[in-house]
């Protein structure tokens, strides 16, 4: 089914758009049809040329002051749905973001169109349909919608890589549909930002995480300096994060980040489904862990079943001692 | 200040969950359904918001009969009332159906505050609480992992990718909770005593004034996705490290 217009709600930060919503872009141009970016943020026209350079060819941005310290959620809905009469969109892709999945949940109540969950892929063959897995990533699941549009999907982040087309600077129109003032009973009055070292999880070489099996929140610091010594980045299991162990922007799995590293060391993490859909995609998985029948060895290219304490610390020895 | 908390029953996680080949639906026969472990800090966090500020908490579920267990468990912890939405017609409802379930339940109740969990631990949609705040019409403050309040506004502590915002909020609101938000109770010996007197509406969708539920989605196909490969396994005889070493530099990331 060809598709006339397909669109991508762009978030910002920082001045630029969210590499998630580049990396739909890059996946929209392929689907036929129109590309466009809808951008709702004060600095939305300084993101604008990087959508146009990933593939928008028009980016409708709403650059009211407001949606700065408000939750974007409510207006956000409520701009995509005056845009989408307006405009007639057959598709709108939302990267799985705290935010995105905001809109797209209340649009989705606001037009009365289904909204698709998880999504690793959009197919346009007989009708749009959203590819996702589930049970842990056992399982392949393909859904289709069904009745009227717009189609409204949730696209997992890494899910494709974000590519520039080569395309010029997009067409801006400007977005002016008025924040109602039910929206304004909520507002952000501080935007805090975990401060981290070394390379960030998603983007490292190397993901180095722990689970339960370490014992002790402070055996982290083990973790730490194993990815100091080989520029990897520290990532942690739904259970440590949940027990109040390590921040959840250290969490990987399906309510956390997806990584796919060179190289994933799972230390003392069993590999609950939740955990490993994740980190399945990386190239190479090595686990450690005491317990030989856990299930994280089914996916490891190599498993030391052992103290992962114990492993890790002559590990970090044994580097210390190569790096000389 | 009272409080409605969306619950769901759900297959025990630690079990791999199966769809029914027919209907594609979520098999729940001769699977273990336990309340969502989610669910719990939703429940908690209500009740400490009552408690500190006066009023109840009810629970709300979308269920067949067997969802009452999950409501017994959260009456037991202290909620004061449950409401069961039961209907054939809802078997296999997608996310948008539950919520329109959902705030019809709710808005008979009326309600100063809305808790749910981020996500189901079965279905993993994540956008209920948000059509739900859209069809109440109020604001959803999502993610939250702190919740502090003075009985007519909140404060949450909201997760976000790079680290969390500070948000206040006037009720009425919906909220969304992270695990770890709180630390649950266990009901009592005497909350589970107490929890069987408790009041439980059983409602149908006629009941609440909806019907043609047509859900606008359809799972078309089922595939096992491809398996990695195990690769070796080996037991620490003191080279663990050293493999791991050696790993590490034949993928050349050392």
């Amino acid at each position: 089914m060809p598709l006339d217009r397909v669109w991508v709600f762009a978030e910002v930060l920082d001045g630029q758009p969210i590499t998630p919503a580049l990396e739909l872009l890059t996946r929209a141009r392929s689907l036929g049809g129109t590309v466009e970016a809808v951008c709702l943020s004060p600095e939305a026209e300084s993101a604008a040329a990087a959508l146009g350079d990933h593939g928008a060819t028009t980016v409708y941005a709403g650059t009211d002051p407001a949606y700065a310290d408000l939750l974007l959620g409510g207006p956000g809905a409520d701009a995509l749905a005056a845009l989408a009469a307006e405009h007639s969109p057959d598709l709108i892709l939302f990267p799985t973001t705290y935010t995105s999945r905001d809109v797209a949940g209340r649009l989705a109540a606001k037009l009365d169109v289904p909204v698709i969950s998880n999504g690793l892929d959009v197919s346009v063959d007989g009708g749009i349909s959203v590819e996702s897995s589930i049970f842990g990533a056992s399982q392949n699941v393909s859904t289709r919608f069904e009745g009227r549009g717009p189609a409204l999907a949730l696209i997992r982040p890494k899910s494709f890589a974000a590519e520039p087309s080569g395309g010029g600077a997009p067409r801006i129109v400007p977005v002016e549909v008025p924040i109602a003032d039910q929206h304004r009973s909520a507002r952000v009055v501080e935007r805090v930002i975990d401060k981290a070292t070394g390379p960030k999880l998603e983007e490292a070489p190397i993901v180095i995480s722990g689970g339960r099996g370490l014992g002790d929140p402070k055996n982290f610091a083990l973790l730490e300096e194993f990815a100091s010594l080989v520029g990897g980045a520290v990532g942690a299991s739904r259970a440590v994060v949940d027990a109040g162990w390590v921040p959840y922007a250290m969490q990987v799995g399906q309510t956390g980040k997806t990584v796919k590293p060179t190289v994933y060391i799972a230390c003392g993490i069993s590999g609950a489904m939740q955990h490993t859909v994740g980190m399945k995609g990386a190239k190479n998985i090595v686990a450690i862990n005491k317990d030989a029948d856990a299930p994280i060895f089914k996916l490891a290219d190599l498993g030391i079943v052992g103290d992962a304490l114990k492993v890790v610390g002559q590990v970090i020895e044994e580097l210390k001692a190569r790096q000389g | 200040m009272n409080v409605v908390v969306c619950v769901k029953q759900v297959p025990d996680p630690n079990s791999v969950g199966q769809l029914d080949p027919s209907t594609h639906n979520l098999r729940r026969d001769g699977v273990e359904v336990v309340l969502d472990p989610g669910d719990e800090f939703g429940i908690e966090a209500g009740l400490q918001l009552a408690e500190a500020h006066g009023g109840t908490v009810t629970v709300v579920t979308m269920a067949p009969e067997k969802g009452l267990d999950a409501i017994r468990k959260a009456l037991a912890m202290g909620a004061a009332k449950g409401v069961l939405v039961s209907d054939p017609s809802l078997a296999g409802a997608d996310a948008l159906t539950t919520a329109k379930v959902l705030a019809a339940a709710i808005r008979r109740e009326g309600f100063d505050l809305v808790i749910t969990a981020t996500e189901s631990t079965d279905g993993y949609t994540g956008v209920v609480p948000q059509a739900l705040a859209e069809y109440l019409g109020v604001p959803a403050v999502t993610f939250a992992k702190a919740i502090e309040s003075d009985g007519s506004s909140l404060t949450v502590r909201r997760q976000t990718e790079a680290g969390y915002d500070n948000v206040e909020a006037v009720l009425p609101a919906v909220v969304s909770v992270t695990a770890g938000v709180n630390e649950p109770r266990y009901p009592s010996l005497r909350g589970i005593m107490a929890a069987k007197s408790k009041p439980v509406d059983r409602l149908s969708v006629a009941d609440l004034g909806l019907d043609g539920l047509v859900p606008g989605q359809a799972i078309v196909s089922v595939q096992p996705a491809e398996q990695r490969k195990a690769g070796e396994v080996v037991e620490d005889d003191g080279t663990g490290a050293h493999r791991v070493v050696e790993f590490l530099a034949a993928k050349k990331v050392i």
